[in-house]
Protein backbone atom coordinates (compact mmCIF):
# COMPACT_ATOMS: atom_id res chain seq x y z
CA UNK A 1 0.00 0.00 0.00
CA UNK A 2 1.47 3.31 -1.05
CA UNK A 3 1.02 5.92 1.67
CA UNK A 4 3.73 8.30 0.54
CA UNK A 5 2.78 9.76 -2.81
CA UNK A 6 -0.36 11.84 -2.91
CA UNK A 7 0.17 14.35 -5.65
CA UNK A 8 -3.16 13.94 -7.38
CA UNK A 9 -6.63 14.09 -5.93
CA UNK A 10 -7.78 10.56 -5.08
CA UNK A 11 -11.02 9.87 -6.95
CA UNK A 12 -13.06 7.12 -5.34
CA UNK A 13 -15.24 4.77 -7.31
CA UNK A 14 -17.27 1.65 -6.64
CA UNK A 15 -14.19 -0.56 -7.08
CA UNK A 16 -12.02 1.41 -4.63
CA UNK A 17 -11.03 -0.36 -1.43
CA UNK A 18 -10.95 2.27 1.32
CA UNK A 19 -9.19 2.07 4.66
CA UNK A 20 -8.51 4.54 7.44
CA UNK A 21 -4.81 5.41 7.70
CA UNK A 22 -2.94 4.86 10.97
CA UNK A 23 -3.36 8.48 11.99
CA UNK A 24 -7.15 8.49 11.66
CA UNK A 25 -8.85 6.68 14.50
CA UNK A 26 -12.52 5.75 14.68
CA UNK A 27 -13.28 5.27 18.33
CA UNK A 28 -16.22 5.04 20.71
CA UNK A 29 -15.82 7.76 23.30
CA UNK A 30 -17.28 6.54 26.57
CA UNK A 31 -17.10 9.97 28.20
CA UNK A 32 -19.32 11.56 25.56
CA UNK A 33 -21.21 8.36 24.76
CA UNK A 34 -20.74 8.72 21.01
CA UNK A 35 -18.50 7.67 18.15
CA UNK A 36 -15.74 10.06 17.19
CA UNK A 37 -13.03 10.24 14.56
CA UNK A 38 -9.64 11.48 15.68
CA UNK A 39 -7.52 13.06 12.95
CA UNK A 40 -4.62 15.53 12.91
CA UNK A 41 -5.71 18.42 15.17
CA UNK A 42 -9.34 17.56 14.50
CA UNK A 43 -12.17 15.65 16.10
CA UNK A 44 -15.08 14.68 13.88
CA UNK A 45 -18.46 13.49 15.03
CA UNK A 46 -19.81 10.92 12.56
CA UNK A 47 -23.49 10.00 12.42
CA UNK A 48 -24.60 6.38 12.89
CA UNK A 49 -24.56 5.50 9.20
CA UNK A 50 -21.10 7.00 8.71
CA UNK A 51 -19.85 4.87 11.59
CA UNK A 52 -21.24 1.72 9.94
CA UNK A 53 -19.64 2.61 6.63
CA UNK A 54 -16.26 3.35 8.19
CA UNK A 55 -16.30 0.14 10.21
CA UNK A 56 -16.56 -1.72 6.91
CA UNK A 57 -13.58 0.14 5.40
CA UNK A 58 -10.93 -2.52 5.92
CA UNK A 59 -8.88 -2.16 2.75
CA UNK A 60 -10.27 -5.48 1.49
CA UNK A 61 -13.91 -4.67 0.78
CA UNK A 62 -14.63 -2.54 -2.26
CA UNK A 63 -17.08 0.33 -1.90
CA UNK A 64 -19.52 -1.79 -3.91
CA UNK A 65 -19.18 -4.57 -1.30
CA UNK A 66 -19.85 -2.11 1.51
CA UNK A 67 -22.93 -0.87 -0.35
CA UNK A 68 -24.16 -4.46 -0.77
CA UNK A 69 -23.80 -5.15 2.96
CA UNK A 70 -25.75 -2.04 3.89
CA UNK A 71 -28.40 -2.49 1.18
CA UNK A 72 -29.16 -5.95 2.48
CA UNK A 73 -29.13 -4.95 6.13
CA UNK A 74 -31.47 -2.00 5.62
CA UNK A 75 -33.41 -3.37 2.61
CA UNK A 76 -32.61 -0.11 0.86
CA UNK A 77 -31.90 1.03 -2.69
CA UNK A 78 -28.21 0.24 -3.43
CA UNK A 79 -27.89 3.18 -5.85
CA UNK A 80 -28.94 5.59 -3.16
CA UNK A 81 -26.56 4.03 -0.65
CA UNK A 82 -23.71 4.11 -3.13
CA UNK A 83 -24.24 7.81 -3.81
CA UNK A 84 -24.19 8.58 -0.09
CA UNK A 85 -21.19 6.33 0.56
CA UNK A 86 -19.13 7.85 -2.22
CA UNK A 87 -19.91 11.37 -1.05
CA UNK A 88 -18.89 10.58 2.53
CA UNK A 89 -15.73 8.71 1.60
CA UNK A 90 -14.62 11.19 -1.07
CA UNK A 91 -14.92 13.98 1.46
CA UNK A 92 -12.70 12.10 3.91
CA UNK A 93 -10.22 11.14 1.18
CA UNK A 94 -9.95 14.79 0.12
CA UNK A 95 -8.76 15.61 3.61
CA UNK A 96 -6.35 12.64 3.60
CA UNK A 97 -8.41 10.99 6.34
CA UNK A 98 -9.00 7.96 4.10
CA UNK A 99 -6.74 5.92 1.82
CA UNK A 100 -7.51 3.46 -0.90
CA UNK A 101 -5.61 0.25 -1.29
CA UNK A 102 -4.37 -0.04 -4.83
CA UNK A 103 -4.70 -3.33 -6.70
CA UNK A 104 -1.44 -5.26 -6.65
CA UNK A 105 -0.09 -5.73 -10.17
CA UNK A 106 -0.92 -9.19 -11.53
CA UNK B 1 4.42 27.71 20.70
CA UNK B 2 7.15 28.41 18.25
CA UNK B 3 4.63 29.95 15.97
CA UNK B 4 1.07 30.93 16.06
CA UNK B 5 -1.12 27.98 15.43
CA UNK B 6 -4.72 28.88 14.86
CA UNK B 7 -6.74 26.66 17.17
CA UNK B 8 -9.72 28.51 15.76
CA UNK B 9 -9.95 26.72 12.47
CA UNK B 10 -8.80 23.37 13.76
CA UNK B 11 -11.92 22.17 15.44
CA UNK B 12 -14.67 23.70 13.38
CA UNK B 13 -16.16 20.29 12.88
CA UNK B 14 -16.83 19.67 16.53
CA UNK B 15 -19.31 22.36 17.41
CA UNK B 16 -21.76 19.54 17.94
CA UNK B 17 -19.71 18.22 20.81
CA UNK B 18 -21.14 20.94 23.04
CA UNK B 19 -24.73 20.08 22.20
CA UNK B 20 -26.78 17.49 23.94
CA UNK B 21 -30.32 16.68 22.87
CA UNK B 22 -30.40 19.77 20.68
CA UNK B 23 -29.68 21.92 23.73
CA UNK B 24 -26.44 23.86 23.41
CA UNK B 25 -24.46 23.82 26.61
CA UNK B 26 -22.13 26.72 27.25
CA UNK B 27 -19.21 24.38 27.52
CA UNK B 28 -18.46 20.70 27.46
CA UNK B 29 -15.66 18.34 28.23
CA UNK B 30 -12.49 19.80 26.72
CA UNK B 31 -11.55 18.17 23.42
CA UNK B 32 -7.90 19.03 23.26
CA UNK B 33 -5.10 20.48 25.30
CA UNK B 34 -2.12 22.47 24.15
CA UNK B 35 0.80 21.25 26.23
CA UNK B 36 3.54 23.86 26.13
CA UNK B 37 6.41 21.72 27.32
CA UNK B 38 8.95 24.53 27.41
CA UNK B 39 9.49 28.13 26.42
CA UNK B 40 13.03 27.34 25.28
CA UNK B 41 13.46 27.57 21.50
CA UNK B 42 16.39 27.95 19.12
CA UNK B 43 14.31 30.26 16.91
CA UNK B 44 13.52 33.87 17.78
CA UNK B 45 10.43 34.60 15.69
CA UNK B 46 9.24 38.14 16.34
CA UNK B 47 5.57 37.05 16.39
CA UNK B 48 5.95 34.20 18.88
CA UNK B 49 2.73 33.50 20.77
CA UNK B 50 4.59 32.83 24.01
CA UNK B 51 4.22 35.49 26.71
CA UNK B 52 6.81 38.27 26.92
CA UNK B 53 7.81 36.93 30.33
CA UNK B 54 8.74 33.34 29.66
CA UNK B 55 9.14 30.51 32.11
CA UNK B 56 12.71 29.31 32.63
CA UNK B 57 13.84 25.68 32.32
CA UNK B 58 14.16 25.14 36.07
CA UNK B 59 10.42 25.85 36.51
CA UNK B 60 9.28 23.37 33.84
CA UNK B 61 7.11 20.42 34.80
CA UNK B 62 9.07 17.21 35.12
CA UNK B 63 8.47 14.06 33.10
CA UNK B 64 6.56 12.53 36.02
CA UNK B 65 4.44 15.66 36.42
CA UNK B 66 3.50 15.69 32.71
CA UNK B 67 2.66 11.98 32.84
CA UNK B 68 0.41 12.55 35.81
CA UNK B 69 -1.22 15.49 33.98
CA UNK B 70 -1.86 13.20 30.99
CA UNK B 71 -3.43 10.55 33.24
CA UNK B 72 -5.80 13.20 34.49
CA UNK B 73 -6.58 14.54 30.99
CA UNK B 74 -7.47 11.09 29.72
CA UNK B 75 -9.62 10.48 32.77
CA UNK B 76 -11.58 13.71 32.18
CA UNK B 77 -12.21 12.74 28.54
CA UNK B 78 -9.73 14.98 26.71
CA UNK B 79 -9.11 13.42 23.28
CA UNK B 80 -6.04 15.09 21.87
CA UNK B 81 -2.82 16.59 23.11
CA UNK B 82 -0.70 19.02 21.11
CA UNK B 83 2.91 18.94 22.23
CA UNK B 84 4.15 22.44 21.68
CA UNK B 85 6.36 25.08 23.27
CA UNK B 86 8.69 26.95 22.78
CA UNK B 87 10.25 24.14 20.92
CA UNK B 88 8.99 20.83 22.33
CA UNK B 89 11.89 18.82 20.89
CA UNK B 90 14.20 20.71 23.30
CA UNK B 91 12.77 18.35 25.93
CA UNK B 92 14.87 15.18 26.06
CA UNK B 93 11.85 13.28 27.39
CA UNK B 94 9.57 14.07 24.43
CA UNK B 95 9.44 10.48 23.16
CA UNK B 96 8.65 9.26 26.66
CA UNK B 97 5.83 11.81 26.93
CA UNK B 98 4.41 10.77 23.55
CA UNK B 99 4.57 7.12 24.62
CA UNK B 100 2.64 7.95 27.78
CA UNK B 101 0.04 9.88 25.79
CA UNK B 102 -0.44 6.83 23.57
CA UNK B 103 -0.68 4.56 26.62
CA UNK B 104 -3.49 6.57 28.19
CA UNK B 105 -5.31 6.95 24.85
CA UNK B 106 -4.54 10.57 23.96
CA UNK B 107 -4.11 11.32 20.25
CA UNK B 108 -0.84 13.24 19.97
CA UNK B 109 0.25 16.01 17.63
CA UNK B 110 3.73 17.53 17.56
CA UNK B 111 3.89 21.24 16.80
CA UNK B 112 7.50 22.02 16.04
CA UNK B 113 10.00 24.31 14.34
CA UNK B 114 11.70 21.02 13.32
CA UNK B 115 15.23 22.43 13.32
CA UNK B 116 16.37 20.03 16.05
CA UNK B 117 14.78 16.88 14.62
CA UNK B 118 16.68 13.93 13.20
CA UNK B 119 15.21 11.10 11.20
CA UNK B 120 16.00 8.66 14.03
CA UNK B 121 14.14 10.81 16.53
CA UNK B 122 11.14 11.09 14.22
CA UNK B 123 11.13 7.32 13.85
CA UNK B 124 11.23 6.97 17.66
CA UNK B 125 8.34 9.40 18.00
CA UNK B 126 6.33 7.52 15.38
CA UNK B 127 7.08 4.25 17.17
CA UNK B 128 5.94 5.82 20.44
CA UNK B 129 2.56 6.45 18.82
CA UNK B 130 2.80 10.04 17.60
CA UNK B 131 -0.01 10.64 15.09
CA UNK B 132 0.85 13.90 13.35
CA UNK B 133 3.59 16.48 12.85
CA UNK B 134 3.07 20.17 12.22
CA UNK B 135 6.14 22.06 11.01
CA UNK B 136 6.32 25.84 10.80
CA UNK B 137 7.93 27.73 7.94
CA UNK B 138 8.85 31.41 8.04
CA UNK B 139 9.07 31.96 4.29
CA UNK B 140 9.56 30.14 0.99
CA UNK B 141 13.34 30.51 0.77
CA UNK B 142 16.39 30.59 3.07
CA UNK B 143 17.14 34.30 3.06
CA UNK B 144 13.81 35.58 4.31
CA UNK B 145 12.84 32.50 6.33
CA UNK B 146 16.11 32.45 8.29
CA UNK B 147 15.94 36.19 8.91
CA UNK B 148 12.40 35.96 10.32
CA UNK B 149 13.29 32.97 12.52
CA UNK B 150 16.59 34.53 13.54
CA UNK B 151 18.26 31.14 12.99
CA UNK B 152 20.86 30.34 10.32
CA UNK B 153 20.13 27.35 8.04
CA UNK B 154 16.83 26.85 9.82
CA UNK B 155 14.77 26.74 6.63
CA UNK B 156 16.94 24.04 5.06
CA UNK B 157 16.69 21.96 8.23
CA UNK B 158 12.92 22.28 8.23
CA UNK B 159 12.66 21.02 4.67
CA UNK B 160 14.82 18.03 5.55
CA UNK B 161 12.74 17.24 8.63
CA UNK B 162 9.52 17.59 6.62
CA UNK B 163 10.78 14.94 4.18
CA UNK B 164 11.78 12.63 7.03
CA UNK B 165 8.34 13.09 8.57
CA UNK B 166 6.76 11.67 5.43
CA UNK B 167 9.44 8.98 5.09
CA UNK B 168 8.60 7.58 8.53
CA UNK B 169 4.94 7.58 7.49
CA UNK B 170 3.62 10.45 9.58
CA UNK B 171 1.12 12.95 8.17
CA UNK B 172 2.44 16.48 7.80
CA UNK B 173 0.91 19.90 8.24
CA UNK B 174 2.86 22.98 7.21
CA UNK B 175 2.13 26.03 9.33
CA UNK B 176 2.97 29.30 7.60
CA UNK B 177 2.70 32.39 9.76
CA UNK B 178 2.12 35.29 7.41
CA UNK B 179 2.78 39.02 7.75
CA UNK B 180 3.72 42.06 5.70
CA UNK B 181 7.29 40.92 5.08
CA UNK B 182 6.55 37.42 3.78
CA UNK B 183 3.07 37.56 2.22
CA UNK B 184 4.59 38.02 -1.24
CA UNK B 185 6.01 34.49 -0.92
CA UNK B 186 2.67 32.83 -0.22
CA UNK B 187 2.28 31.27 -3.70
CA UNK B 188 5.72 29.65 -3.33
CA UNK B 189 4.88 28.48 0.20
CA UNK B 190 1.76 26.78 -1.16
CA UNK B 191 3.88 25.06 -3.85
CA UNK B 192 6.38 24.07 -1.17
CA UNK B 193 3.67 22.42 0.96
CA UNK B 194 2.55 20.38 -2.06
CA UNK B 195 6.15 19.43 -2.91
CA UNK B 196 6.72 18.29 0.69
CA UNK B 197 3.62 16.07 0.43
CA UNK B 198 1.85 17.83 3.29
CA UNK B 199 -1.81 16.98 3.76
CA UNK B 200 -2.60 20.37 5.16
CA UNK B 201 -1.35 23.93 5.09
CA UNK B 202 -2.25 26.52 7.66
CA UNK B 203 -2.00 30.01 6.27
CA UNK B 204 -2.11 31.86 9.54
CA UNK B 205 -1.88 35.60 9.57
CA UNK B 206 -0.16 36.86 12.68
CA UNK B 207 -2.45 37.61 15.60
CA UNK B 208 -1.30 40.62 17.55
CA UNK B 209 -0.62 40.06 21.20
CA UNK B 210 2.56 39.28 23.14
CA UNK B 211 5.65 39.37 20.92
CA UNK B 212 3.63 40.08 17.80
CA UNK B 213 2.09 43.17 19.39
CA UNK B 214 5.60 44.36 20.25
CA UNK B 215 6.50 43.88 16.57
CA UNK B 216 3.25 45.00 15.05
CA UNK B 217 4.56 47.85 12.95
CA UNK B 218 7.11 45.50 11.33
CA UNK B 219 4.52 42.80 10.68
CA UNK B 220 1.10 44.22 9.93
CA UNK B 221 0.11 43.81 6.28
CA UNK B 222 -1.61 46.44 4.17
CA UNK B 223 -5.26 46.03 3.28
CA UNK B 224 -4.23 45.54 -0.37
CA UNK B 225 -1.95 42.67 0.70
CA UNK B 226 -4.82 41.09 2.61
CA UNK B 227 -7.11 41.29 -0.40
CA UNK B 228 -4.42 39.72 -2.59
CA UNK B 229 -3.91 36.98 0.02
CA UNK B 230 -7.64 36.23 0.09
CA UNK B 231 -7.52 35.81 -3.67
CA UNK B 232 -4.42 33.58 -3.64
CA UNK B 233 -5.84 31.34 -0.91
CA UNK B 234 -9.25 30.99 -2.58
CA UNK B 235 -7.62 30.09 -5.91
CA UNK B 236 -5.31 27.53 -4.27
CA UNK B 237 -8.11 25.96 -2.22
CA UNK B 238 -10.04 25.41 -5.41
CA UNK B 239 -7.09 24.19 -7.49
CA UNK B 240 -5.71 21.88 -4.79
CA UNK B 241 -8.96 20.32 -3.57
CA UNK B 242 -8.16 16.78 -2.48
CA UNK B 243 -4.40 17.41 -2.66
CA UNK B 244 -3.76 20.04 0.00
CA UNK B 245 -6.27 21.13 2.63
CA UNK B 246 -5.71 24.84 3.25
CA UNK B 247 -6.84 26.47 6.50
CA UNK B 248 -6.84 30.23 6.42
CA UNK B 249 -6.75 32.63 9.34
CA UNK B 250 -7.39 36.22 8.25
CA UNK B 251 -5.64 39.13 9.95
CA UNK B 252 -8.52 40.25 12.06
CA UNK B 253 -7.69 43.95 12.32
CA UNK B 254 -9.09 44.12 8.80
CA UNK B 255 -11.95 41.71 9.38
CA UNK B 256 -15.62 42.56 9.83
CA UNK B 257 -16.31 39.90 12.41
CA UNK B 258 -13.94 38.68 15.10
CA UNK B 259 -12.49 35.19 15.16
CA UNK B 260 -14.12 32.54 17.32
CA UNK B 261 -11.07 32.38 19.52
CA UNK B 262 -10.35 28.90 20.93
CA UNK B 263 -13.89 27.89 19.94
CA UNK B 264 -15.10 30.18 22.73
CA UNK B 265 -13.34 30.90 26.03
CA UNK B 266 -13.23 27.81 28.25
CA UNK B 267 -15.49 25.89 25.94
CA UNK B 268 -13.46 23.23 24.13
CA UNK B 269 -9.76 23.75 24.78
CA UNK B 270 -7.19 24.80 27.27
CA UNK B 271 -3.49 25.28 27.57
CA UNK B 272 -0.93 24.13 30.11
CA UNK B 273 2.15 26.33 30.43
CA UNK B 274 5.67 24.91 30.89
CA UNK B 275 5.44 25.47 34.64
CA UNK B 276 1.95 23.95 34.85
CA UNK B 277 -0.41 26.91 34.75
CA UNK B 278 -3.82 25.98 33.37
CA UNK B 279 -4.78 28.70 30.89
CA UNK B 280 -7.94 29.26 28.82
CA UNK B 281 -5.67 30.09 25.86
CA UNK B 282 -1.95 30.35 25.19
CA UNK B 283 -2.00 34.15 25.38
CA UNK B 284 -4.24 34.43 28.46
CA UNK B 285 -1.37 35.49 30.70
CA UNK B 286 -1.22 38.75 28.76
CA UNK B 287 -4.46 39.69 30.54
CA UNK B 288 -3.06 41.48 33.56
CA UNK B 289 -4.77 40.94 36.87
CA UNK B 290 -6.12 37.50 36.01
CA UNK B 291 -5.07 34.65 38.30
CA UNK B 292 -4.43 31.14 36.98
CA UNK B 293 -4.44 27.86 38.84
CA UNK B 294 -1.59 25.41 38.41
CA UNK B 295 -1.47 21.63 38.09
CA UNK B 296 1.08 21.91 40.92
CA UNK B 297 -1.59 23.23 43.28
CA UNK B 298 -4.00 21.09 45.26
CA UNK B 299 -6.84 21.26 42.74
CA UNK B 300 -7.64 18.76 40.02
CA UNK B 301 -7.62 19.82 36.38
CA UNK B 302 -11.32 18.99 36.22
CA UNK B 303 -11.98 21.32 39.15
CA UNK B 304 -9.96 24.08 37.50
CA UNK B 305 -11.84 23.63 34.19
CA UNK B 306 -15.24 23.73 35.88
CA UNK B 307 -14.72 26.17 38.71
CA UNK B 308 -11.72 28.44 38.35
CA UNK B 309 -12.28 32.15 38.04
CA UNK B 310 -10.05 32.35 34.98
CA UNK B 311 -12.26 29.95 33.02
CA UNK B 312 -15.58 31.24 34.28
CA UNK B 313 -14.98 34.98 33.90
CA UNK B 314 -15.46 34.96 30.10
CA UNK B 315 -17.18 31.63 29.60
CA UNK B 316 -20.49 31.54 27.72
CA UNK B 317 -22.32 34.79 27.00
CA UNK B 318 -23.37 36.07 30.43
CA UNK B 319 -20.32 38.34 30.84
CA UNK B 320 -20.90 40.18 27.59
CA UNK B 321 -21.42 43.93 27.39
CA UNK B 322 -23.14 45.66 24.47
CA UNK B 323 -22.79 45.46 21.50
CA UNK B 324 -22.12 41.73 22.10
CA UNK B 325 -25.04 41.11 24.47
CA UNK B 326 -27.76 41.70 21.89
CA UNK B 327 -25.70 40.48 18.91
CA UNK B 328 -27.11 37.66 16.81
CA UNK B 329 -23.60 36.20 16.40
CA UNK B 330 -22.75 36.03 20.10
CA UNK B 331 -22.91 32.25 20.23
CA UNK B 332 -20.93 31.95 17.02
CA UNK B 333 -17.86 34.07 17.77
CA UNK B 334 -18.34 34.33 21.56
CA UNK B 335 -17.26 37.95 21.45
CA UNK B 336 -13.94 37.29 19.74
CA UNK B 337 -10.58 37.31 21.44
CA UNK B 338 -10.31 38.36 25.10
CA UNK B 339 -6.55 38.87 24.86
CA UNK B 340 -6.94 41.18 21.89
CA UNK B 341 -9.69 43.12 23.69
CA UNK B 342 -7.32 43.53 26.62
CA UNK B 343 -4.37 44.52 24.46
CA UNK B 344 -6.27 47.11 22.44
CA UNK B 345 -8.86 48.48 24.89
CA UNK B 346 -7.23 47.88 28.26
CA UNK B 347 -10.06 45.57 29.36
CA UNK B 348 -10.51 41.93 28.41
CA UNK B 349 -14.25 42.35 29.08
CA UNK B 350 -14.79 44.70 26.15
CA UNK B 351 -15.92 43.73 22.67
CA UNK B 352 -12.96 42.61 20.55
CA UNK B 353 -12.11 45.66 18.39
CA UNK B 354 -11.68 43.27 15.44
CA UNK B 355 -15.48 43.30 15.30
CA UNK B 356 -17.02 45.97 13.08
CA UNK B 357 -19.57 46.61 15.84
CA UNK B 358 -16.86 47.70 18.28
CA UNK B 359 -16.65 51.48 18.69
CA UNK B 360 -12.88 51.10 18.30
CA UNK B 361 -12.95 49.12 15.06
CA UNK B 362 -12.47 52.05 12.69
CA UNK B 363 -9.57 53.35 14.74
CA UNK B 364 -7.86 49.93 14.80
CA UNK B 365 -8.36 49.50 11.09
CA UNK B 366 -6.85 52.94 10.41
CA UNK B 367 -3.94 52.34 12.76
CA UNK B 368 -3.16 49.05 11.02
CA UNK B 369 -3.22 50.73 7.62
CA UNK B 370 -0.91 53.52 8.83
CA UNK B 371 1.57 51.13 10.41
CA UNK B 372 1.58 48.97 7.29
CA UNK B 373 2.42 52.02 5.17
CA UNK B 374 4.84 53.79 7.49
CA UNK B 375 6.14 51.20 9.97
CA UNK B 376 9.80 50.21 9.83
CA UNK B 377 10.75 46.62 9.02
CA UNK B 378 13.21 45.96 11.84
CA UNK B 379 12.24 43.05 14.09
CA UNK B 380 12.59 42.71 17.83
CA UNK B 381 13.60 39.07 18.23
CA UNK B 382 12.02 36.94 20.90
CA UNK B 383 14.32 35.79 23.69
CA UNK B 384 14.49 35.39 27.46
CA UNK B 385 16.01 38.85 27.97
CA UNK B 386 13.00 40.84 26.81
CA UNK B 387 13.85 40.88 23.11
CA UNK B 388 16.77 42.03 20.97
CA UNK B 389 16.46 44.50 18.11
CA UNK B 390 17.48 43.11 14.75
CA UNK B 391 20.27 45.66 14.19
CA UNK B 392 21.83 44.75 17.54
CA UNK B 393 22.26 41.14 16.45
CA UNK B 394 25.72 40.44 15.15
Amino acid sequence: MDQTARKARPILEAASRPILPRHVKLRFDKTRDRWIILAPERVLVPDDISVEVLQLCDGVRRISDIVAVLAEKYAADPDLIQTDCLALLQDLADKAFLLTVTEPSP
Amino acid sequence: MTDQTPPVADFQLVTRAGEEGGQRTTYGIPLAVLAELTHRCPLQCPYCSNPLEMEVASKELTTAEWCSVMDELAEIGVLQIHFSGGEPTVRKDLTELVRHATKVGLYSNLITSAVMLTKARLQDLADAGLSHVQISVQGAEDGLADRVGGFKNGHAKKLEAARWTREVGLPLTINAVMHRQNLHQLPQIIDLAVALDADRLEVANVQYYGWALKNREALIPSFAQVEETNRIVAEAQDRLAGVLDIDYVVPDYYAQRPKQCMGGWGRQFFNISPAGKVLPCHAAESITGMEFDSVRGNKSIRWIWDNSEAFNTYRGTGWMPEPCESCEFKEIDFGGCRCQAHALTGSAGNTDPACAKSPLHAEIFARAATEAAEGQDRFIYRNFSGGTAEDEVS
